[in-house]
């Protein structure tokens, strides 16, 4: 068992986990922040996704002692209120349908457009073709995404 | 809107009501010896007086608050906003002044609570109408009594009662401790669809925000002071008992608290592991690498996938238990000129809902409660007050949101493991399943073998047509069921006019023997029959000469289903079809509602087919949301699109093969076709949405095939790249 420090959406969260527990099992049994899903342990579905320092990264198959200072965002961190223009856009498209794999697929597609803002088909197939949903919300997760995306420059040109 | 759950316990919910500050309370109960059980409308203030137990109701606080209890377990299928949704029609409030309360398992005080048979709003939409529209004149009543004007000159709005000559308003709130003085009028009238303001339009689903900000706490997310978690290492063979267990290097592992043996009770046979419990879920998956257990597998066969559809194919050859027929099936084969038959094979198949198993319980020397993802809490109830030995007032049932249910979490294996623990251990535990258990340890969809013949008449009618199924019947699992009777299911699918335009047709089933425990899954025997009976129509409608669409049409007398042949003609422009593309059809019908679909597929230049596009017309009579509809669509279009081409479950030696994602593969982005969802508007009755959109895309799927490639697939899965 180690003493580890975590700095989970700005915050500092000292855990006394065994170096090799997984960084999802940290950040949902140790801090909990249980927005963060387990879906299969073995980076095959995606709903497990977290940024770290803001590259999207499947936290059930990261020790937790490999992630250092660097500085770790959950569903929780994007913001509470549902202000982000990702979350908007999944309000707008009604795209949670039992919601669970939806943390995962937000994480994912918010770092695919900060990458690309404006991102084509293909781009959006490589980001999320990772990512598992069971209830089929596929075609209004790729909508929302493209949503997301005149949301953003909409925003960035009101600034 | 909020939600709460709320422990109700019986008898207590009108103190409960009145703590909140509730004035006006509304209910059903169920009179002793009337004539329509459930029907009878009473008010709280009468209901307490008398001592009788309300069995649904809503609730208005001196603010103007509406509560419901919500009957139902919300499972990614839209319940959540539904219910208020009619609610907020006919008692003229706001969505947002609307307010659920998940009520506790108690089946006898609401009925049944299990959300499956896509029942929800099936079952209950009369009532919730009635319920709000009596309310809503109660409190007109009230204010019109009150301003001493005729009630014809006041209406509702907003919440609020509005005296139409001075413009005068009471809100709700003001009025609901007078309104619950009145007699409960009979016999309100209710609106008709053309006056509805918020049923029938796609509101946006109260819930989604819970769910893209992390908030919503599934069953996983649960968490008591002082709970542990459990993992178990089940039996990989189904009927496996534990011969022996060395927890010694598991018990070293920093955080494991207990090795237990633990018993799983699946349709009352009880399976056996070994549950290792920790401070943390990590802990306890580490501690179970290290367990070694023994098993004993005597008395039973090894189950292999093989095995299982050698026996099958031979059963639908023999002798079969007859379910429904009408003429002489074998007689009008046997004479018949032009006829055809084929085999059918679907796989056994796991829900893998996008949410493990998990159930927490904290079992008491004298109480239970469980929180978990239930779609069944009332049976839940009755299962551990069985085994407990507990009286029903005495297990507490809570329901999380759920990250899928498909059926699966309507059962009771789950909660009983956590509750088993619990007892034996002496604190709060939640039981955690892995993907990996989740996926291999059943109860899966029955894999199925179809044998469909045909035969057809001079004008290329359909002149006979009989199904023999063969698979296991879910209703004949526990050790002491009767297992001479058919399956009741064997026409589910079928679509009801075909019945009356048949003259000779026979089905009925031929149950399999097997360990490998069976149960329902979203659209239950549709999902196979629907392949079997669509696909022989369309070898039929080939054999005769005819378009698909037609020959469907022309069997189909009925005006709601040539209504739907239309709309599905007409948005797929299914006579407009282009050179080089296959074009499939296929329409079923499950929980009374009928759905037909179309997909379209082509060729990529290097010659592999692929999806372009699937249409779906949906007729599920009088609806709430369109929008919670065509979702509901979309996602069992993409559920069966797995099942078609993507997964199945083998058996090896007794065991299930597939264990998580990488082999048990799920339809991802790239797999998605365009969707494309209608929905029928009329007055039928209310049908279901979650599971009948399922069936006919498989079948409409391998029909285009065929249709494109002049290919007939019979076996599923395929893999649409090696067509
Ligand atoms: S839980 Fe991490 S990828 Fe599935
Ligand atoms: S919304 Fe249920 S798994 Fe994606």
């Amino acid at each position: 068992m180690a003493s580890i420090t975590l700095k989970i959406n700005n915050k500092n969260y000292t855990v006394d986990a065994d170096p090799k527990m997984p960084l999802l099992w940290a950040i949902r049994d140790l801090v909990g922040l249980t927005g963060t899903k387990y879906g299969c342990g073995i980076s095959q579905c995606g709903a497990c996704t977290v940024h770290l320092d803001g590259t999207p990264v499947r936290s059930c198959s990261l020790p937790v002692s490999t992630v250092g200072n660097k500085s770790i965002t959950t569903i929780e961190g994007l913001s509470a209120d549902n202000s982000h223009p990702v979350q908007q856009a999944w309000i707008q498209e009604q795209v949670p349908q039992c919601g669970y794999c939806q943390s995962g697929q937000i994480m994912a597609a918010t770092a695919l457009l900060k990458k690309m803002p404006n991102p084509t088909d293909k781009d959006i197939d490589a980001a999320m073709q990772g990512h598992i949903c069971r209830c089929g919300t596929y075609p209004r997760i790729r909508k929302a995404i493209k949503t997301a995306s005149v949301l953003m420059s909409q925003k960035a040109s009101i600034k | 809107m909020e939600t709460i759950t709320k422990n109700i316990s019986r008898r207590n919910f009108i103190r409960y009501s009145g703590l909140s500050g509730a004035a006006l309370t509304l209910g059903f109960y169920l009179p002793a010896s009337g004539k329509n059980p459930g029907e009878e409308l009473m008010s709280g203030s009468s209901a307490e007086a008398q001592g009788i137990d309300l069995n649904a109701w809503i609730s208005i606080d001196t603010s103007g608050k509406v509560t419901i209890t919500n009957h139902r377990a919300e499972m990614g299928q839209g319940s959540f906003q539904s219910v208020p949704q009619i609610i907020a029609e006919e008692l003229e409030v706001n969505l947002d002044q609307v307010s659920i309360v998940f009520a506790q398992g108690n089946g006898k005080k609401y009925g049944s609570q299990i959300t499956g048979g896509s029942s929800t709003i099936r079952g209950n939409y009369k009532k919730l109408l009635k319920l709000s529209a009596t309310a809503r004149e109660m409190l007109m009543e009230a204010a019109a009594t009150q301003w001493g004007v005729p009630r014809a000159e006041c209406y509702a709005e907003n919440g609020l009662v509005i005296h139409k000559g001075s413009g005068r308003k009471l809100g709700y709130g003001d009025l609901a401790l007078a309104a619950s003085k009145l007699e409960v009028p009979k016999d309100v009238r209710l609106k008709s669809p053309g006056e509805y303001k918020v049923i029938r339009k796609p509101m946006a689903r109260q819930d989604t925000p819970l769910k893209t900000n992390g908030a919503a706490i599934f069953g996983l997310d649960k968490k008591l002071p002082g709970m542990l978690y459990a993992v178990i290492e089940r039996s990989p063979r189904f009927l496996g008992k534990v011969k022996s267990y060395d927890g010694a290097e598991t018990m070293k592992v920093p955080g494991v608290k207990h090795v237990i043996k633990v018993n799983r009770d699946v349709f009352g046979n009880m399976f056996e592991g070994v549950a290792v419990v920790a401070t943390n879920t990590w802990a306890a998956m580490q501690g179970r690498k290290v367990l070694k257990v023994e098993w004993d597998d005597a008395g039973f066969s090894y189950n292999s996938t093989e095995q299982l559809y050698t026996k099958m194919k031979e059963q639908v050859k023999g002798d079969i238990i007859s379910f429904k027929t009408k003429g002489n099936f074998n007689t009008a084969f046997t004479k018949a000129e032009k006829k055809l038959e084929a085999l059918y094979e679907t796989p056994y198949e796991s829900h893998s809902c996008m949410e493990p198993l998990n159930c927490i319980a904290n079992v008491t020397t004298d109480a239970c409660e469980v929180w978990g993802p239930i779609q069944g809490p009332d049976w839940i109830q009755q299962s551990l007050s069985n085994h407990l030995k507990l009286p029903m007032e005495k297990v507490a049932v809570n329901m999380t949101f759920l990250g899928g249910g498909f059926g699966r979490k309507a059962f009771t294996d789950y909660p009983y493991e956590a509750a088993m623990i619990s007892r034996e251990i002496k604190a709060p535990v939640q039981v955690v399943w892995t993907r990996e258990d989740d996926t291999s340890m059943g109860p899966f969809r029955p894999g199925m073998v179809y044998q469909c013949k045909g035969s057809l008449s001079k004008d290329g009618r359909i002149a006979a047509f009989e199904s023999r199924a063969a698979g296991q019947n879910m209703n004949q699992q526990n050790p002491n069921a009767d297992k001479s009777g058919y399956n009741g299911s064997d026409t589910e699918g079928f679509l009801e006019p075909y019945f009356e335009s048949i003259p000779h047709y026979s089905f009925g089933d031929a149950p399999l023997d097997s360990t490998v425990p069976v149960m329902w899954w979203r659209s239950v025997y549709a999902s196979t029959n629907g392949f079997a009976f669509e696909s022989f129509l369309d070898e039929m409608a080939s054999e005769a000469g005819k378009d698909p669409l037609d020959f469907r049409r022309s069997h189909l007398g009925n005006p709601r289903y040539q209504e739907l042949i239309n709309k599905l003609e007409e948005v797929s422009g299914w006579k407009k079809r282009g050179k080089n593309e296959g074009y499939g059809v296929a329409i079923t019908e499950c929980f009374t509602s009928i759905v037909g679909e179309v997909v379209k597929v082509s060729k990529k230049p290097d010659g592999k087919v692929k999806i372009d596009k699937v249409w779906a017309v949906m007729d599920c009579g009088w609806y709430v949301n369109p929008d919670i509809i065509r979702a509901q669509v979309e996602g069992s279009i993409v559920m069966a699109l797995g099942a078609a081409t993507k997964h199945a479950i083998h058996f090896a030696d007794g065991k299930a093969v597939e264990k998580n994602f990488n082999s048990y593969q799920m339809p991802r982005m790239t797999d998605i076709p365009e969707i494309d969802v209608h929905v029928m508007d009329n007055e039928e009755k209310a049908g279901g949405v979650g599971e009948p959109g399922l069936p006919p895309f498989t079948p409409a799927l391998t029909n285009a095939i065929f249709d494109l490639t002049g290919k007939r697939i019979r076996v599923l899965p395929f893999v649409l790249e090696e067509v």
